[in-house]
């Protein structure tokens, strides 16, 4: 039975002062430990009982974690204790990156963004997360500190279910690295929530779209769709369609229906299935629309 | 369970607290320090009632680790009023009725309080996207919207 405490149950903080050191102790310590950044999922989830780890880690601060930087040549790098506000106020990611910067936007209050990461969104692996979609269509990968040593996890093959990814006992994930954004692209977040700001997506629909010369339609759209499936969710028979037929509003039409076939969602207390399969449809098709008139502003 | 003894600022005065691993920063506030402006109502980092400044940012004070705030410079609601006067956010909030029960009020004002400091010309929906994270079940807001403007607008005076 699952019983919320009046406060947090207990627990030993720690605060290694290397990544060797936080990956031997997290690996030593496998299913009793688990890394923390900002705290805004793991606290509840311990105040509501759901978990019991007997030590939490504290990874801001280690090597490259606090760093926030583009580079004109290798694109973004956000460390994993670099907070949402951050991100969003930097001048780069507002310029080359402004579907991150919406999609923040849409996550809780300002002040639990001045807590939680994009790389704590996207290592708690709700199907909801909202920053995860925006990761996902620029290509987004994971830099992993291991006990083995170090290397990359695209977000494209990340995610195994709810909660669930290919992080292993004494990972951390010390950056998000997205490439460069493709050159004239257009995107868009459509958050469906139960009041207008701040709540849980009962469906969220990212797309990014830009034009690809060697492809039949001249253009590479994708889709990533939140809280409609297990995992964060890549709509790819629609991105497909989309790229081989030319873009008129029945096309559109048809990849909305293609992301709705993509998704199984669940009843939960925010949404029926039915809804939200319904929503899937619409808010891609909304979503795929928006992104559409505005590549076609940038050429006229 | 491990007690860390840390260092803090609190409104400019100086702390050393020993605090056990679980303690947030709002308990430690609250139990430690008697500072209890700050009030502790979700405990989820959802209704904006434990708000604080850490380190020139507002935060939910019930979700961050007490232990995590060696360092750090923190304000309250307790420090906002200088040599005897109240912020101007307090005085205006009590011109405009922006108050009936209290418990959002501590909140409220420190949310607004970070808002004028990193923005001191918001809008209106600038001030309402501000104050998502922080409930109040008693004014309707209009009232709270009202004051924050006002203060906006006279410190340009």
């Amino acid at each position: 039975m699952i019983t919320a405490l009046s406060g947090l149950p207990e627990f030993e903080y720690v605060k290694p002062s290397n990544l060797l050191e936080a990956s031997r102790f997290l690996a030593d310590h496998a299913g009793e430990a688990r890394p923390f950044a900002g705290g805004t999922d793991v606290f509840v989830r311990m105040r509501d009982g759901f978990w019991k780890e007997k030590y939490l880690v504290d990874i801001k601060g280690l090597d490259g974690t606090n760093e926030l930087r583009f580079d004109p040549q290798n694109g973004l790098k956000i460390g994993a204790g670099v907070n949402m506000n951050r991100v969003m106020q930097n001048p780069d990611v507002r310029q080359h990156y402004p579907l991150l910067v919406e999609a923040c936007r849409t996550v809780a209050s300002y002040q639990l963004r001045t807590r939680a990461t994009i790389v704590g969104n996207i290592c708690n692996a709700s199907p909801a997360g909202d920053t995860i979609g925006a990761c996902m269509v620029f290509g987004g990968e994971l830099r992993v500190h291991g006990v083995d040593g170090w290397r990359n996890e695209p977000l494209s093959t990340f995610f195994l279910g709810p909660g669930k990814t290919r992080l292993l006992p004494g990972d951390i994930v010390t950056s998000l690295n997205l490439p460069l954004p493709p050159p004239g692209c257009k995107g868009t977040y459509i958050k469906l929530g139960r009041n207008q700001m701040s709540d849980l997506a009962i469906v969220g629909v990212t797309v990014l779209g830009f034009p690809q010369a060697d492809l039949p339609s001249g253009y590479r759209f994708r889709i990533a769709l939140a809280a409609v499936a297990p995992t964060p969710l890549e709509a790819q028979a629609a991105e497909d369609y989309l790229a081989n037929h030319p873009i008129t509003d029945e096309t559109l039409r048809q990849a909305a229906q293609l992301a709705q076939e993509a998704c199984s969602p669940i009843d939960d207390v925010r949404g029926s299935a039915r809804y939200r399969r319904a929503m899937v449809r619409n808010l891609t098709l909304k979503a795929l629309t928006l992104v559409w008139e505005s590549l076609q502003t940038e050429q006229s | 369970m491990g007690i860390h003894r840390i260092s803090l600022t609190i409104n400019g005065d100086f702390h050393q607290v020993d605090v056990p691993s679980n303690m947030t920063l709002l308990q430690m506030l609250r139990e430690k320090l008697a500072l209890t402006g700050t009030k502790n109502g979700c405990m989820a980092g959802e209704c904006g009632a434990c708000t604080v400044i850490l380190n020139g940012e507002p935060v939910n004070s019930c979700m961050v680790l007490a232990a995590e705030c060696d360092g750090s410079d923190v304000i309250t609601i307790e420090g906002l009023a200088k040599n005897g006067r109240l912020d101007p956010l307090q005085e205006a909030i009590i011109a405009h009725s922006g108050v009936q029960c209290g418990f959002c009020t501590p909140g409220i004002i420190i949310s607004a309080r970070a808002l004028l400091d990193r923005n001191p010309s918001p809008s209106l929906e600038d001030v309402k996207e501000a104050l998502v994270g922080n409930l109040c079940r008693c004014t309707g807001y209009h009232s709270i919207f009202s004051a924050i403007l006002e203060v906006a607008q006279s410190q340009h005076k």
